[in-house]
């Protein structure tokens, strides 16, 4: 990493862009991409019956989504952007390099579809008001909102699947060959019908709460509401299935390993259980909401929700787990590092090209042994702060040292209490990719290994967190920074 | 003696001529900015015409005018941002990123900040009418709004600015310390004094197109409306003057000679006499003739901002090109390295082979 280092050691990097990234895809499907075409239809079955009840409940639904898409749902999106840009700079930029024109596109689509939000929720009231007419327009404009809504997640879901299957991109660097990856359509041919169904039980949960217990319609929207649910949810096992059978094909190169096989045989079991799992719960409880919907308790949709909660993350979790140890498949690994640059920094190590150290905290430097001579502990210190540096460059994208997928548990899980000592650790770090293939080889020379080795042993008797260069700043290397002349240094030089 | 750091760039090519790049940066950044100008402008009139519609009942529907605006130009302003933040990832990847890093914690923190101020705004937009019994609570939410207004530019601020001085990046120690770097504040004092100027001249447009029917709702009449717009419009422009001059002298010398600059922001000074010369005669109109100059004012900033947005860029590339090219010649110098060893593994390789 040729950046300063951000980075979180309680929460953990990944652990920031998760949070923000699973709650903008739930916004996204449950409420824009699956939502839109709900309150559209339900308008216009609404003025096709001449019920004023379905234009009601539509309105309250779309307005509902309003508030929610236009603050959480649009900042959590802008929030991925700022977290992968502080986490992994280098993936978010390169990827932006060869993707410009896709985000700038995906870019004008969103503005198309707030500005139709806007315009769809602003002048319900108005131009339903002037006449036939113009409701018919309106009804036009919730589906055109539609439209664009799927449209955003149709570019974005082409950028996704270009981050677990780069595909020809390696070859000859094209845009389209990027984009057009084979997991390409088969995924998003899983995200529209689960959006939809995903819209249809969030649906049923806001009837609850915009219709009266005694109120006939809460029942017929209820069936209504149920039935659209209903129409979707075997597209979603269906869809499944077809994305789930394109995977081996995109990670054929991974699967030769035959960890990654039985790690991927348990991927599909599990997500085989999940999906039959939350189909039948979707089916059951839409099977009472169209059969007896005066029995559905607001709990009993909890219940499917969280089902397609759970999939939908179990769905997300294949996506890293195709990719590792890559970001960028066979082009960039996860600790921010391209492939191509290995042969260099194997050779020479990765401190020698970096332009930041990270400091030592005095909390960091406590926990030495006892006993050490000035001259000892100095040169112990400057081991670890090297340690420090290669485990910052290396390791710290993914792992904390002590929070969430910490190092420190890894190895207390594989060595317990014994001492840590770096012929230990460098020893399983070297052939650590062998063992766990999605795990990257280590970028460093033997020198450094050594030097990872003795911080992390230091880590053993340190628990103090590991501060990001957001809070301790960085050491700028050295010998990695000319001097360049600019009137302020040369005015300081002059000075002295 | 300060080390300044030389990071590599990524070593894959700009997607787009870096001229369309930059238009976009530069286009697309001043739409952004002049609806967030309006979003910012309009939570601080609201707040403002709700406290003295305390005392006279009109002044808060006036407030409530106004407070509808908010939310449709929060939209706008949130979706007009993406494509510039696009630009600035690839023109200036190693700067922006950096800058990003060194105030992580803040920089991150704008995204719940942003979320919890637009659910307020939407809280107090809404529920006007029904909070009128807890005003006191009605109000105190304006205010957390616009405390949160104020404070989010200043968050990019400091990074827009951190990022020019690579010098600074050795030294910075989170949020506060480049925050303390010189220029942010009167960078920041210009930005929020044109806050309520362009909320002002939305005003003018918003009550001059309105229905009669609507202005006399308000229980003012549209003269009075519009001159009070005009009025928000004149005294913080007025004000910029001092403001405008004091951020510009205090920029960090930089490497580079600056005349462009200067010529750019001097031009901007001149429109901008004539601009609030026309402004201020607005104010002074009677019913009949108020809003003849609005066009030409309008027409007048645009060309301001215009200028501004283009001064601004000039000043940027002047400060950061000479550090690009050190940037430049040591990517090209590291891929030389990582070309070089990877030659030499796969000569090695069939050597081994063979042996």
């Amino acid at each position: 990493m040729d950046f300063p280092v951000f980075h979180l050691d309680l929460l953990g990097n990944r652990g920031l862009i998760a949070t923000i990234a699973i709650l903008h895809v739930l916004i996204n499907h449950g409420l824009a991409v699956g939502m839109m075409p709900l309150v559209a239809a339900m308008e216009w079955y609404g003025n096709k019956k001449q019920d004023p009840r379905w234009d009601r409940l539509a309105y309250k639904i779309l307005f509902f989504c309003f508030l929610i898409t236009t603050t959480v749902g649009a900042l959590t999106g802008v929030g991925i952007w700022l977290s992968v840009s502080l986490v992994n700079p280098y993936s978010i930029g390169s990827l932006i390099r060869v993707f410009f024109w896709a985000w700038f596109t995906e870019w004008l689509v969103f503005i198309t579809e707030v500005c139709l939000i806007l315009a769809y929720t602003l002048t319900w009231k108005k131009w339903s008001a002037r006449g036939p007419e113009w409701k018919a327009r309106h009804i036009k404009l919730g589906f055109a909102l539609a439209f664009f809504s799927w449209v955003t997640m149709a570019i974005i879901v082409a950028i996704l699947g270009f981050m677990m299957d780069p595909g020809n991109w390696l070859t000859d660097h094209s845009f389209w060959t990027g984009v057009l990856n084979p997991l390409y359509i088969p995924q998003l041919a899983f995200r529209t019908p689960l959006a939809a169904a995903m819209a249809g039980i969030i649906s049923m949960f806001l009837i609850l709460f915009f219709t009266g217990k005694q109120d006939a319609f809460r029942l017929e929207a209820l069936r209504a509401v149920g039935v659209w649910t209903l129409v979707f949810a075997p597209f979603v096992l269906l869809a499944g299935w077809w994305y789930y059978t394109s995977v081996p094909e995109a990670m054929k190169d991974n699967l030769a390993v035959s960890l990654a096989t039985m790690q991927f045989a348990e991927w599909q079991n599990k997500f085989l259980q999940i999906a039959v799992v939350t189909v039948i719960t979707i089916l059951l409880v839409v099977q009472v909401a169209i059969a007896r919907p005066n029995l559905l308790p607001k709990v009993a949709l909890v219940v499917p929700f969280v089902a397609i909660l759970w999939m939908t993350g179990h769905f997300e979790r294949v996506r890293e787990f195709i990719r590792k140890p890559y970001v960028i498949g066979q082009y960039m690994y996860a600790n921010g590092l391209r492939v191509g640059d290995y042969a260099l920094l194997q050779r020479d190590g990765v401190l020698a090209y970096a332009t930041y150290s990270n400091p030592l905290t005095p909390a960091e430097q406590a926990g030495l042994p006892a006993g050490l001579s000035g001259e000892q502990r100095d040169a112990l210190l400057e081991r670890i702060q090297k340690g420090k540096d290669v485990f910052m460059d290396t390791c710290s994208r993914c792992h904390t040292g002590h929070g969430m997928n910490s190092i420190t548990g890894h190895l207390k899980r594989m060595f317990g209490d014994r001492p840590w000592t770096p012929e230990l650790t460098a020893g399983y770090i070297e052939g650590m990719h062998y063992a766990q293939p999605f795990m990257p080889p280590f970028p460093g020379n033997a020198q450094e290994l050594q030097w990872l080795g003795a911080y992390l042993e230091h880590l053993q008797n340190n628990t103090a967190p590991i501060p990001g260069a957001q809070t301790a700043g960085v050491i700028v290397n050295g010998d990695a920074a000319p001097r360049t002349a600019t009137t302020d240094i040369r005015k300081e030089t002059a000075a002295r | 003696m300060t080390e300044i750091p030389v990071p590599r760039d990524i070593p894959l090519p700009l997607p787009a001529p870096e001229p369309v790049l930059i238009a976009v940066l530069v286009i697309f950044f001043l739409m952004h900015i002049v609806f967030v100008n309006f979003m910012i402008g309009g939570a601080l009139l609201t707040l403002h015409y709700e406290l003295r519609g305390l005392k006279e009942k009109r002044y808060d529907k006036l407030a409530y005018a106004i407070a509808s605006t908010i939310t449709a130009n929060k939209s706008i302003a949130v979706v007009l941002g993406i494509g510039p933040l696009l630009a600035i990832n690839t023109i200036y990847t190693v700067y922006f990123y950096t800058a990003n890093a060194l105030t992580g914690a803040f920089w991150i923190s704008i995204i719940p900040l942003v979320i919890a101020a637009f659910v307020l705004t939407y809280i107090h937009k809404y529920l006007w009418h029904q909070m009128d019994r807890v005003k006191w609570l009605h109000i105190a939410i304006a205010i957390v709004v616009c405390l949160l207004f104020l404070f989010i530019p200043l968050i990019f601020l400091t990074n827009i600015n951190l990022m020019l001085f690579p010098e600074k990046w050795g030294t910075t120690q989170g949020f506060f310390s480049a925050l303390a770097l010189p220029n942010v504040f009167p960078r920041y004092a210009h930005f929020i004094l044109a806050c309520p100027a362009m909320t002002g001249l939305l005003m003018v447009w918003l009550f001059r197109r309105r229905s009669a029917q609507e202005i006399e709702e308000t229980g003012f009449a549209r003269v009075e409306l519009m001159r009070k717009g005009y009025q928000w419009a004149f005294w913080p422009t007025s004000a910029q003057f001092l403001v405008g001059p004091l951020a510009m002298l205090t920029l960090p010398q930089v490497e580079t000679n600056l005349h462009a600059v200067w010529a750019v922001f001097g031009i901007a000074i001149l429109v901008s006499l004539g601009m609030a010369h026309l402004m201020f005669a607005e104010t002074r109109r009677p019913a009949e003739t108020i809003g003849k100059s609005f066009l030409p004012i309008c027409a007048l900033m645009l060309v301001v901002v215009s200028l501004m947005g283009v001064g601004r860029h000039l000043y940027r590339e002047a400060a950061v090109t000479p550090h690009r090219e050190l940037v430049r010649a040591k990517t090209q110098d590291y891929m030389r390295k990582v070309e070089e060893a990877n030659r030499a593994v796969a000569t090695k390789a069939p050597a081994e082979k063979t042996q």
